[in-house]
């Protein structure tokens, strides 16, 4: 309901206000999949640029309107709704969404109609040949969430790690950041075995794992498939320490391994723990006046790593209105080329997950210390320095 | 690869090939008698672990309502099928048949929500409950269509597969589910550690099977079936009912479904989906037997669950691959040794 009456605001304030002070309003569209199978991490997105709004709605001055829409999950939903932000509610800037090809198709209309674009999720279109881009991506690459537990490996000792991943994009991307870690002198992986989440085993996986004697293992899967692995090379006596990345972070996962996953070891972005980290740590102030935020406006604790990336996204565009409305006003071109000049510009943006430093040279603005190492103990992840 | 990793993949493979077996003999006693390749059996046996898994968690499970649904459309369809033919006497029969028994555990389930039952009774629940789904499927999809070709079955089965994979999603939601243990209990053979759970499959796999032969060769019904099989026209005038036998040939494969699923969910993590994979690789097992033979079907699933555990430990991205490539030589196997009597010129 609050989204269909900020929408109908948004509009209003666009059909009747043209030479009015509300011209001076700043419009943001946000996009995310409210229906469809993306929707269980849609809604986390959705309640992350809740909290997000009733944190902070203007800049100097100057009310901010958020306009959402649903894409359904579906990528060309997606094209639609960024075209629909931009040609019928004139926004200045656009946040989405919540699956990387919806993402992806989001930033290629930015790029062509020339909106600034805040990714929440991974993206992969190529950067123009001319000028700049125009969008960025906020969340962590996959290489960076292996490398840093990867070096969290090195840093204990271990020399060889074994690996079992699915058999999709995601073992992929897993494998290859592991195999890359490996060359800047982090453990050596040993296997590259894969399974799918519909498998009724992988006892032959982690047998032949097994026979590389490797210290430890790396878990390439994601959400509660992942604890299969685990499950089994308990089974078969293995008693090195587990290792993962942040698609870990699931309740399920937690439920289902039991005694098997207890001590694994991921990396993550330090929202998930705000309230462990030490008070010098970036993310613990503004992370925990998320966590409130979050807690008043939507009644349940943000546990998630999701409705960090819509939060972080705010900020930065937060950060780069305030430098722009200096010299343009919303609602024109000049404002958007301001946004985007002001979103490369702005060095060091602390936000929940990470401290960003945003280049014409990559959608990617994240470094080290994005990403810490979490340790589940007793069904709870526990931070570990 | 040395003796001990050997022994421990087959071990591994017969275990998951025990699972196959007992779909695999459903499909071929359903095929046998309906000509229908039942595609949805795989969910079926998701259903049954979700099932059970719900109600571990003290959960309302999802399948009471959806049987309740069907049982209502089934009974329906199946008053207005006699109110036409004027066969009005017979309907209080049916709906005993089609909307009483079936709503009977489903009511239990639903009344005993919340409570902590011991594993047993659940298991019991979970079985009475699934029991009635494909006897259900059969009366609202297949009854109205039974005089098809194989083809036209085959794709409605398809097509009755999507929308269950649809509808687990509603009832049962995207995570992935594992019971509790049933037998604690881990045996040494050969220096091997075989656990209690594998040898409980093996030998479920085993009774079931020898039970199916007991009833196809002793009782009235099995070999009723058996005539069906043989020859529905035939078996007609005989005075043997191919709906009737179709009836019972489903409620046998709802309980092998059953079984086989109450027997995965403690050693695997079962999601709305995963049923079809598991049936697809069972079908490969009763190619083997070519949808006919009931002992080559066993040994074919044996052989497709030992395949597939040393596939995944040779080369596990291409596991898959390996499994389902088995059935281009088996099917030329299969076209050149046999000599193919055509049912459909038959009638």
């Amino acid at each position: 309901m609050r989204r269909l009456t900020l929408g109908i605001a948004a509009c209003a304030a666009f059909a009747f206000g043209a030479s009015t002070a509300s011209a001076q309003d700043i419009t943001v569209g946000f996009v995310t999949s409210l229906s469809g199978p993306a929707s269980s991490i849609g809604l986390n997105y959705e309640k992350g640029i809740n909290a997000a709004y009733a944190y902070q709605a203007e800049v100097d001055g100057h009310k901010i309107n958020l306009v959402k829409l649903d894409d359904g999950s579906d990528p060309s939903a997606a094209t639609q709704n960024a075209r629909k932000l931009v040609q019928q509610n004139h926004v200045d800037l656009m946040i989405g969404t919540s699956s990387a090809p919806g993402t992806n198709a989001m930033l290629t209309v930015a790029n062509e109609l020339k909106v600034p674009f805040i990714g929440i999720s991974p993206v992969n279109v190529p950067i123009p040949k001319e000028g700049h881009p125009w969008g960025i991506a906020v969340p962590q690459t996959p290489n960076l969430m292996v490398k840093v537990i990867a070096d969290r490996m090195k840093r204990e000792g271990i020399k060889t790690v074994g690996f079992i991943g699915f058999t999709d994009s995601w073992g992929d991307l897993v494998y290859n950041g592991a195999k890359a870690a490996e060359k800047n002198g982090d453990p050596q992986v040993t296997s590259n075995e894969r399974y799918t989440r519909t498998d009724t085993s992988v006892t032959a996986q982690a047998l032949k794992v097994m026979a590389t004697k490797p210290d430890a293992l790396l878990d390439g899967g994601s959400a509660t498939q992942a604890a299969l692995p685990l499950l089994e090379m308990r089974k078969l006596g293995f008693k090195g320490n587990f290792y993962g990345t942040p698609a870990l972070l699931n309740r399920d996962f937690v439920r289902i391994g039991g005694k098997a996953a207890d001590g694994v070891q991921v990396s993550a972005g330090p929202v998930i723990v705000t309230s462990q980290l030490p008070d010098s740590h970036f993310s613990k102030k503004i992370g925990t006046k998320f966590h409130e935020v979050f807690k008043k406006v939507n009644n349940s604790e943000a546990d998630d790593g999701f409705s960090g990336y819509s939060f972080d996204g705010w900020l930065i565009f937060l950060n780069a209105a305030k430098v722009a409305l200096k010299t343009a006003k919303p609602g024109t071109p000049e404002f958007h080329e301001a946004l985007m000049q002001a979103i490369y510009s702005n060095k060091d943006v602390a936000g929940v997950h990470s401290v960003y430093n945003f280049t014409p040279k990559s959608y990617y603005g994240v470094d080290d210390r994005s990403l810490v190492v979490v340790k589940l103990v007793d069904g709870k992840w526990v931070y570990q320095p | 690869m040395n003796s001990q990793i050997a022994a421990i993949l087959t071990m591994d493979g017969v275990a998951t090939g025990a699972i196959y077996v007992l779909i695999a003999l459903g499909f071929v006693l359903i095929f046998a008698v309906t000509r229908i390749i039942f595609v949805p059996f795989g969910d079926i046996t998701a259903f049954t672990a979700l099932t059970l898994a719900d109600l571990e968690a003290k959960r309302l499970p999802g399948t009471a309502s959806m049987i309740a649904v069907l049982a209502l459309a089934a009974a329906l369809m199946e008053v207005a099928a006699l109110l036409r033919s004027g066969a009005t006497n017979r309907i209080p029969r049916a709906l005993i048949y089609y909307l009483v028994l079936p709503l009977v555990p489903a009511t239990i389930v639903w009344a005993t929500a919340g409570l902590a039952m011991p594993a047993p009774l659940r298991i019991a629940l979970t079985m009475a409950l699934i029991l009635p789904l494909a006897p259900l499927l059969d009366r609202i999809v297949f009854r109205p269509i039974a005089d098809a070709s194989v083809l036209l079955l085959l794709i409605v089965s398809v097509a009755l597969h999507f929308a269950l994979v649809g509808i687990g999603l509603l009832f049962f939601g995207p995570e992935g589910v594992r019971t509790q243990s049933l037998v604690d209990y881990s045996a040494m053979i050969a220096g091997t550690p075989v656990s209690g759970e594998t040898l409980l499959i093996v030998a479920s796999a085993a009774f079931f099977s020898f039970l199916l032969y007991l009833f196809f060769n002793f009782t009235l019904t099995g070999k009723a079936l058996h005539a069906t099989a043989m020859n529905r026209t035939g078996a007609r005038l005989m005075g043997i009912r191919p709906q009737q036998s179709g009836t019972i040939a489903f409620l046998l494969g709802s309980l092998l479904a059953a079984v086989s699923g109450v027997l995965i969910a403690p050693v695997n993590t079962i999601f709305y989906d995963s049923g079809f994979l598991i049936g697809l690789k069972a079908f490969v097992g009763a190619i083997i037997g070519g949808l006919v033979s009931f002992p080559v079907t066993a040994i074919g699933s044996v052989l497709v669950g030992v395949l597939e555990s040393f596939a995944a430990f040779q080369s596990s991205p291409f596991k898959e691959v390996i499994v389902f490539s088995v059935l281009i030589p088996v099917l030329l196997w299969r076209s050149w040794s046999f000599v193919h009597a055509d049912e459909e010129d038959e009638e």
